[in-house]
């Protein structure tokens, strides 16, 4: 590919301000045919914005886009997939009660007379989109029967049908397990070896190098800079995406060792005696110190999550105990973990933590009301003070406690329902992926938050696919493979390959 | 944040404050009736009673006042129950037949009721907990079959009612005001005490909010459910004893035919999304009062009964559409492009 010929899409100098905020100032970058460009940034670095601003959803005050050479201005994310511009989002934009066929070519099927839809030229045409993916989907199946993973590639096959030649990728990986995952970037590589250009958006690292030919770095709204992939060390790329907080995350290491020992030493808090269930986890044995951080480490479907829902008793065990403190609790009924104080901040931030049209203070105080009973109601200045206390400790960005929770971006969701969770004062927390879907920045924050719980005698279980986020935090390491326990890791023994090597060694 | 910013917050705060729109409807009915005969607003008093328009406004519109208190709960939970009309039918019947037929008093009678009313609800609530069906047609069951039960009662007959004291219910008077009326202020701050006093209130917006999130973050969502079915139950009984009460008989055909609508309306119009979550019990019953009001001016203005939904119907819709926040920016839009080509 010629890198002087026109580039298939040029962006340059977007301009974009919503009230007082600016959020982007003169964003510049280009993607060639038959490239995957990944786009990298913290929450709020100006990603979406920059796409919403390619897409039409939002007018920029300033800058163009051209394709192909030709400007363009999209009003309308539809007018966009026209001139060709398809976007594939990472909650799935589509129609759920629909077959596959219907939800390909909505709204650009051919009509004959009296408004006769031809099904005929649908089914071709949906049929090529899909043959594009070399995949081969079911048409009649109804959208929601497929898994995720489907639903997403049916959503780049419409992307497709319009004959997109720049497709944008907005964390589509983000839902998808290891697979899943895979078969979506044997596709991405497919498409760019037809010479379609591929806008990437994510968040894991590890998939931006593998994927990527090139990367422009945003920061605060500014671009900074575009790099080859090629060459390009882990390290240079978080510089440019965090600046100056980078540093900060660096430092840690052998103290680890000595804190580990301090925690393997302190009395037990929670025991978990084979707890198990069919098709969950096969007998699961822990024992867990006060102030202890015990690492849940594995792959997708390895039992990680599965351990969480049951000892916090989402779901019931057919056998096994818990004991905390050395009293029994009765398993299964999340209102009685609760009150005893085990709490779970689960990884469906969507679906099983936010009330989203109650305010942040509401939310924040929910679990400790639950846990006093209705009829005991929390004052309102102590709800005041309690979310008082955590926007200032979590520095969450909020235009205020009175605030729908809905209004705030992932990451300050996600800190509140902390909050929620230590305003609930619990003596097991159980942490079901707590960074996901949120920037490096806030991620550093969490981070140091739950080394100062520890420090507070705090008993935690922490789950994390960033491996690397499990090596910083935890004290101890289990390690899972099909749904068993196989084997563990303490203080500094904790690294990437160690836990690799546990999860591929064992027979 | 901006001074411009500021000042646009403050003024979508009095927007926001969902009880604006019913009570502009109200302003509304209130602005017509001015306009074409303000004797709609003179309140006289005859034999010690306060007498006139407003007092049967509040009077007739009790029976839906108390219904829409106890839908506002259900449909708070992300529920609805459509059984409401047929439970006051098996109440009214119920309580009448207990006193004329079996010569309970009613100090007996109208707890029995009660108690059976709120049983109803309660199962209607298990169907909807355990059973797990959709509300909708959980409690479309007993909507349909209540009516069945009511007529087997009172073996299909309409039952008079003589008992005085069963009569003062809905034709006495304390201090010249509607006994009535005195009942669904106590409801009202009883319910409002027990909600906003305690948790109850804010546990059951987040179930309606988001369920699943309520499992997670210990709140027995089932037994709230439960609970608040059955004081929707309970109340609709109530509403029913009213009802054959005003009017000396208890029709198990009649009683509280259609009513359920008026209730989920009377909701609606008050703020309380469909959808669960956020609710307002004043707003409820500012939206039962409006739609009294309506009844009784299109009535006063001469509009035939058969006719008198359709404007009924327009102002409902108006008072839903103000509610709309997409709505309303779509029409300032418009206005604002309007002023500039002019």
């Amino acid at each position: 590919m010629s890198k002087d010929a026109t580039p298939l899409l040029k962006v340059s100098g977007l301009c974009k301000r919503f009230g007082s905020v600016q959020a982007l100032s003169d964003v510049s970058f280009e993607l060639r045919a038959g490239e995957i460009h990944s786009l990298l940034g913290e929450n709020g670095a100006g990603k979406s914005t920059t796409i919403k601003c390619i897409t039409g959803v939002h007018r920029p005050e300033s800058g163009t886009v051209e394709l192909n050479g030709r400007e363009i201005a999209p009003r309308s994310p539809r007018e966009a997939e026209l001139s060709g511009i398809g976007t594939v989002y990472q909650e799935v934009n589509l129609l759920p009660n629909l077959s596959v066929l219907e939800n390909i070519v909505l709204g650009r099927v051919k009509t004959g007379a009296l408004g006769r839809i031809d099904w005929k030229d649908a089914r071709r045409r949906a049929k090529a989109a899909l043959g594009k993916l070399e995949m081969d989907i079911d048409l009649e199946a109804r959208l929601s029967s497929l898994p995720v993973a489907m639903q997403q590639l049916v959503a780049l096959a419409r992307a497709l049908e319009v004959d997109s030649k720049v497709l944008i990728l907005d964390e589509p990986t983000a839902s998808l397990d290891e697979a899943e995952v895979e078969n979506l970037f044997r596709v991405m590589n497919l498409l760019r070896d037809k010479g379609i250009g591929i806008i990437f958006i994510t968040h894991f690292l590890d998939q931006v190098f593998r994927m990527s030919d090139r990367m422009t770095v945003l920061r605060n709204g500014r671009y900074i800079v575009t790099r080859d992939a090629k060459g390009l060390s882990k390290q240079d790329l978080l510089q440019d995406m965090l600046g100056k907080a980078f540093e900060e995350m660096q430092s840690r290491g052998a103290a680890l060792d000595a804190i580990a020992e301090d925690r393997a030493g302190r009395a037990t808090q929670l025991q978990v005696r084979s707890l198990g269930a069919p098709g969950k986890i096969d007998s699961l044995e822990l024992e867990l110190r006060e102030g202890e951080v015990v690492g849940l480490a594995g792959l997708l479907g390895s039992g990680r999550t599965e351990c969480a829902r049951l000892i916090f008793g989402v779901d019931k065990a057919t056998a096994g105990s818990l004991e905390l403190k050395g009293k029994q609790v009765k398993q299964g009924v999340p209102s009685e973990s609760i009150r005893e104080g085990i709490m779970l901040a689960s990884e469906d931030r969507k679906a099983e933590g936010i009330f989203p049209h109650l305010t942040v203070r509401e939310n924040m105080m929910i679990a400790l009301q639950s846990r006093r009973g209705a009829l005991n109601p929390v004052s309102r200045e102590e709800q005041d003070a309690i979310a008082e206390k955590y926007i200032k400790a979590m520095r969450i960005k909020t235009s205020g406690p009175e605030a729908k929770i809905k209004e705030l971006s992932g990451g300050n969701q996600q800190k509140v329902l902390l909050a929620r969770w230590l305003a609930a004062e619990p003596k097991v927390l159980i942490l079901d992926e707590p960074t996901r879907g949120i920037d490096i920045g806030a991620r550093a924050e969490i981070e140091k938050l739950i080394e100062s719980l520890s420090e507070d005698g705090l008993s935690m279980i922490m789950i994390s696919s960033e491996m690397d986020e499990e090596v910083r935090c935890c004290h101890r390491v289990l390690v899972l493979r099909d749904r068993k326990v196989i084997g563990e890791l303490r203080g500094s023994a904790i690294t990437e390959s160690a836990i690799v090597r546990k999860i591929a060694d064992h027979e | 944040m901006s001074k411009a910013m500021e000042a646009t917050v403050s003024k979508k705060s009095l927007r926001d404050n969902p009880l604006v729109w019913p009570l502009a409807g109200l302003a509304l009915v209130v602005a017509f009736n001015l306009v074409t005969g303000p004797e709609f607003f003179s309140v006289s008093v005859r034999d010690g009673h306060l007498y006139g328009n407003l007092v049967d406004i509040f009077s007739q519109g009790a029976r839906v006042m108390l219904l829409a208190l106890g839908m506002t709960l259900v449909i708070a939970t992300g529920g609805v129950d459509l059984s409401v009309g047929a439970v006051m039918a098996i109440g009214g019947a119920l309580c009448a037949t207990l006193v004329t037929q079996l010569g309970y008093g009613l100090y007996l009678a109208l707890p029995l009721t009660l108690l059976m009313a709120g049983a109803l609800g309660f199962f209607n609530g298990a169907m909807v907990v355990a059973g797990r069906i959709q509300p909708i047609i959980a409690t479309l069951i007993l909507m349909v079959a209540g009516r069945g039960v009511a007529l087997l009662i009172t073996d299909s007959d309409v039952v008079k009612i003589q008992d005085p004291a069963f009569l003062y219910l809905g034709k006495g008077y304390i201090l010249g005001v509607p006994f009535s009326l005195w009942l669904v202020a106590a409801v009202f701050t009883v319910m409002a005490l027990l909600i906003r006093k305690t948790a109850l209130g804010l546990l059951i917006e987040a179930v309606g909010d988001n369920e699943h999130a309520s499992r997670f973050s210990g709140i027995e969502a089932g037994r709230l459910k439960l609970i608040v079915y059955a004081v929707c139950g309970a109340l609709a009984g109530m509403a029913g004893v009213l009802d054959a009460a005003s009017v000396s008989a208890a029709d198990p055909m009649r009683v509280g035919e259609l009513k359920e609508l008026d209730a989920i309306f009377a909701v609606v119009i008050g703020g309380t999304a469909l959808t669960g979550g956020r609710f307002l019990l004043f707003g409820s019953i500012l939206g039962a009062i409006l739609l009294q009001a309506l009844t009784l001016t299109l009535y006063n203005a001469g509009v035939p009964a058969a006719v008198a939904p359709v404007p009924k119907a327009i102002v409902i819709v108006g008072v839903c559409l103000l509610q709309s926040d997409r709505f309303r920016k779509q029409i300032s839009n418009i206005i604002k492009i309007g002023g500039k080509a002019s």
